[in-house]
């Protein structure tokens, strides 16, 4: 057992150590850029660099007013359902893709040829299509992000272990135990992937959406500060996002730590 | 009462990709094994031995021929087989996501056992292996040996009728392989399962079959004995010359000893 606890210590130790090292450079880093920022500020017109404690002025008066409060929470909600749409059907055409190689051949370039059309284009058709605010901005996330998940989704499919397959199908599941038993705990490393990825162009999508469309929201915020010239609540609001993605990321970390802990770790990195 | 597996005429031939003559894997095979019969099954590699298992597991159908296993057909009424065919496969196949006694107890959760029940059962077949105190370790933190027992385990947690085995010790070294050949004879006697073995050894397939079955390329008998347990150690010898015989194809003609 001695032999046992032992080998169970050094991960556990490994991985404090990793936490601990990301959390100070994570510190470090985001220090030195506040110090540059104060030091510009410094010899710098104040419209284009105010200081740092005015900046943190504006985030706290954002946190601690309701109306801002809201805006925040409206933005993150935008985020979060149109990931959450994209997720459904991007997975919903994953799989039929999956199964069918003639389907996929016919998909791949509608997926293709989406990827190529800018954020601002679907801002613009959803605008001309549709008339509710929140579906428009809805329509533009999913179509955004989309192609991501469901490439992650067929990557991981299709990488699937035809040798597990077999062993599974060897103990005639039903369909849904199968998507239960061997699919789901495959694909779902490619979905927390995708989903990490996502969230980063989610937010940058969401924020052009509200400008051009939306009356309340981050993006909504940023064009009023952009029409009185206000760089600290634009760079608080800007945080605000930032603050966002980074609690997510976390949260998504986290599920994946939990529900990645099976594999296998080298002691030795290349 | 017909015969746990039968095999009547079968052939299995596969495609090629580059759209040349199919490749046939098995021609015109016929062969029944009895309800708790052990048959070991040998052949060089390629000689369609793991066809022969995909089609008794219902994985593949026939190209002709028909396949029966308990009167039913493996592939076409897939669903009923549920809970009665075991497989251990010559790599252990586990799932990586699923601790020991997670993978034991799959067979046993997909055939809808009460979670409680199938802890149980999936425990003390780790118990029985000797891996009680790894029941909750992840399989990349378990040997080659211990994975493969655990594979044996998941086989057996679920009492099948049937049990195949692909080469299921090829890949270990030879103290763990005849360590756990030893656990799964006995296990079989205790359990009294039908069991197809697969097997490129001919020592394995003296040690282990009752009977013995030799194919030859494309898969059918080309030599076929049945081991009785008071044979001599020079009648055993003679049955080894004449499989080692058979597989360097000194014997053109079909021979059947039985």
């Amino acid at each position: 057992m001695a032999l046992a606890d032992g080998e169970e210590a050094l991960p556990r130790a490994g991985r404090f150590f990793a936490f601990t090292r990301f959390r100070y450079e994570s510190v470090v880093a985001l220090a030195g850029l506040a110090i540059v920022w104060q030091i510009a500020s410094l010899f710098v017109p104040h419209f284009l660099f105010p200081s740092v404690p005015e900046i943190a002025t504006r985030l706290v008066e954002i946190f601690t007013s309701w109306n801002s409060l809201f805006d925040m929470l409206a933005t993150s909600a935008r985020i979060l359902a149109g990931l959450a749409g994209a997720f459904v059907f991007g997975t919903l055409l994953a799989v039929p893709m999956a199964r069918s190689p003639a389907l996929a051949r016919y998909v791949y370039p509608l997926l293709n040829f989406n990827q190529g059309i800018p954020a601002l284009s679907w801002v613009v058709i959803a605008i001309i299509w549709f008339r509710g605010t929140e579906f428009r901005i809805f329509f533009i996330m999913v179509m955004t992000t989309l192609p991501a998940f469901t490439f992650q989704v067929l990557d991981a499919y299709r990488a699937m272990s035809k040798d597990l397959f077999e062993m599974t199908l060897s103990f005639r599941p039903t369909r849904l135990d199968l998507l239960r038993t061997l699919i789901w705990p495959t694909v779902l490393p490619g979905i927390l992937t995708a989903w990490k990825v996502n969230l980063g162009n989610a937010s940058r999508v969401v924020v052009v959406a509200e400008l051009v469309g939306a009356t309340g929201g981050v993006g909504y915020e940023l064009l009023q500060q952009q029409q009185v010239f206000d760089m600290a609540g634009a760079i608080a609001w800007t945080l605000v996002l930032v603050i966002f993605v980074l609690v997510v990321q976390g949260i998504i970390t986290l599920i994946e730590t939990r529900a990645l802990r099976y594999r296998a770790f080298a002691e030795h990195a290349l | 009462m017909p015969p746990e597996i039968l095999f009547e005429r079968v052939s299995k031939s596969f495609p090629r990709r580059d759209g040349g003559p199919a490749f046939e894997a098995i021609h015109d095979l016929s062969f029944a094994v009895e309800r708790g019969e052990l048959v070991a099954i040998l052949g060089k590699t390629g000689c369609g031995k793991s066809t022969t298992f995909n089609l008794i597991s219902g994985l593949i159908q026939p190209s002709h021929g028909r396949v029966a296993v308990q009167g039913h057909d493996p592939y076409a009424d897939f669903a009923w087989f549920r809970g009665k065919i075991g497989i251990v496969f010559q790599n252990d196949r586990l799932m990586p996501w699923r601790t020991a006694l997670e993978n034991v107890a799959l067979g046993l959760e997909l055939n809808k056992v009460p979670p409680a029940q199938r802890r149980e059962i999936a425990a003390s077949w780790l118990d029985r292996l000797g891996l009680g105190r790894h029941a909750n370790d992840f399989p990349h933190a378990l040997s080659g040996g211990m994975r493969q027992r655990v594979s044996i385990a998941r086989a057996f947690a679920g009492k099948p009728d049937i049990l195949l085995c692909d080469e299921p010790f090829s890949a270990l070294d030879e103290h763990t392989g005849n360590a756990l050949r030893r656990e799964f004879r006995e296990l079989l006697r205790a359990t009294g399962a039908t069991a197809i073995f697969i097997t490129h050894s001919i020592d394995e397939a003296l040690w282990l079959g009752a009977r013995l079955v030799v194919f030859e390329r494309p898969a059918r008998i080309a030599y076929e004995t049945t081991l009785r347990a008071d044979m001599s150690e020079d009648e055993r010898e003679a049955v080894r010359g004449r499989i080692r015989e058979v597989l360097s194809g000194e014997v053109a003609a079909v021979a059947l000893d039985r």
